[in-house]
């Protein structure tokens, strides 16, 4: 077919569309939306005078602030990168955070002594962990996609492993609300493990998720 | 005699089309694709000097523009949001020749597969056959066939097919993938 005949095809199937707003104030919405649940849940169900003790360990607030920052970041990017036109360097944003929130809680596992058994045994509360973060990222995921899939992102690859990443790093950082011990190297194990894998969910099914025909 | 537009001049007059387009106005969208096609076509011969896969991507970059429309925010530049469209179709233009190079191999022709007399060349069998494929075809579900008539019959691009069937690039190569897969069994049944 000649690509005049195509553009006639095309032009003739044209429907009215509604604009999108811009990817930054979409991100806004999504954190606001979940951040507002969160703070209920953690309100409702958060042993608060455990957290405030915890929270005043300056590397304990740091690992939190560093969890919440890369799940701020990475959706903003997921966000920004879902349009054509914004630069792919967004897609670095989260990275230092992410490495901010990897040295703390590696810091918390040095200082016990890098020793496997917390509190409760070598696996202790691990597998607890493990299920909350893929269990939270569940119904987090299910609201960014929605949201996503109306750009149909042409790249979809990196828009899917940000997206990921911040959902779980948002359940990481609710999950810290329930934790009220610090990691042991098995626990840090099990939180990546679980952030890993609701990332490569994501990335694995990026083209139903994101209503995209692109591969990458 | 009209003067030449500057590019800032020429972007704006895209986005202004490109803005009616989004509300609904065909023609408007005609013309802007028309107007574009020039340049999204330069922009993809960096990926490719081959004519047919040039306006193969030219197409798909078109397809693609059409499904995000939306994504277009008419208070930014027009240019680089096709451009990005542009390269990406590029991208995957280049990966998906370099992947099918990788699984093609050319054959040495070692003999003629005509023969002088054209009456030699009428075989009854493979009318015969042609008359049970399509048979075949015809149990096919109607968007698998659909799919494998516009891809691999009517060998039109997945851009052509796409915006003929009203089927996704990633449905069409799903449902061509399919048929090719029943008409595989159905064939083994006879």
């Amino acid at each position: 077919m000649q690509t005049n005949e195509f553009i006639e095809q095309l032009s003739a199937q044209l429907e009215p569309v509604r604009v999108l707003r811009s990817p930054g104030l979409r991100a806004v919405f999504w954190l606001a939306m979940v951040g507002a649940v969160s703070t209920a849940l953690v309100m409702r169900y958060a042993h608060m005078d455990s957290v405030l003790q915890r929270l005043a360990v300056p590397r304990i607030a740091l690992e939190c602030v560093a969890t919440a920052l890369t799940a701020i970041t990475a959706i903003v990017a997921a966000f920004e990168l879902s349009v054509p036109d914004r630069s792919p360097r967004w897609a670095w944003l989260p990275l230092p955070w992410f490495v901010l929130w990897l040295a703390a809680s590696g810091l918390g596992c040095l200082r016990n002594g890098l020793g496997l058994h917390g509190p409760a045994g070598v696996f202790g509360h691990s597998g607890d962990c493990f299920a909350f973060i893929t269990a939270a990222s569940v119904p987090l995921a299910v609201a960014l996609f929605w949201m996503l899939r109306r750009a149909r992102p042409i790249a979809p690859l990196p828009v899917a492993a940000l997206g990921t990443l911040g959902v779980a790093a948002t359940a990481a950082f609710v999950l810290e609300f329930f934790h009220p011990f610090d990691v042991t190297v098995i626990d840090l194990s099990a939180h990546l493990a679980a952030v890993g894998l609701v990332v490569l969910l994501g990335m694995a099914w990026r083209r139903p998720l994101l209503d995209t025909d692109s591969a990458n | 005699m009209p003067t030449a537009l500057t590019p800032e001049e020429t972007d704006q007059a895209w986005s202004q089309l490109m803005r009616a387009a989004q509300a609904g106005d065909r023609a408007a969208y005609s013309r802007l694709l028309l107007a574009v096609t020039p340049f999204v076509r330069a922009l993809l011969r960096r990926y490719c000097s081959h004519r047919q896969d040039i306006e193969e991507m030219v197409q798909e970059t078109l397809l693609t523009m059409h499904r995000v429309r939306q994504t277009y925010d008419p208070k930014r530049p027009f240019s680089p949001w096709l451009g990005a469209i542009a390269a990406r179709r590029g991208i995957d233009g280049l990966r998906r020749r370099s992947r099918v190079a990788r699984h093609e191999v050319s054959a040495e022709i070692e003999s003629y597969e005509t023969f002088a007399d054209p009456a030699a060349n009428i075989d009854i069998e493979a009318v015969r056959a042609a008359g049970e494929v399509e048979e075949l075809l015809r149990r096919l579900p109607p968007r698998q066939r659909a799919a494998l008539e516009a891809v691999k019959l009517k060998e039109m691009s997945l851009a052509e097919a796409s915006a003929a069937s009203g089927q996704s690039v990633g449905a069409l190569k799903v449902n061509t993938h399919r048929a090719l897969k029943a008409l595989r069994a159905l064939f083994q049944e006879r």
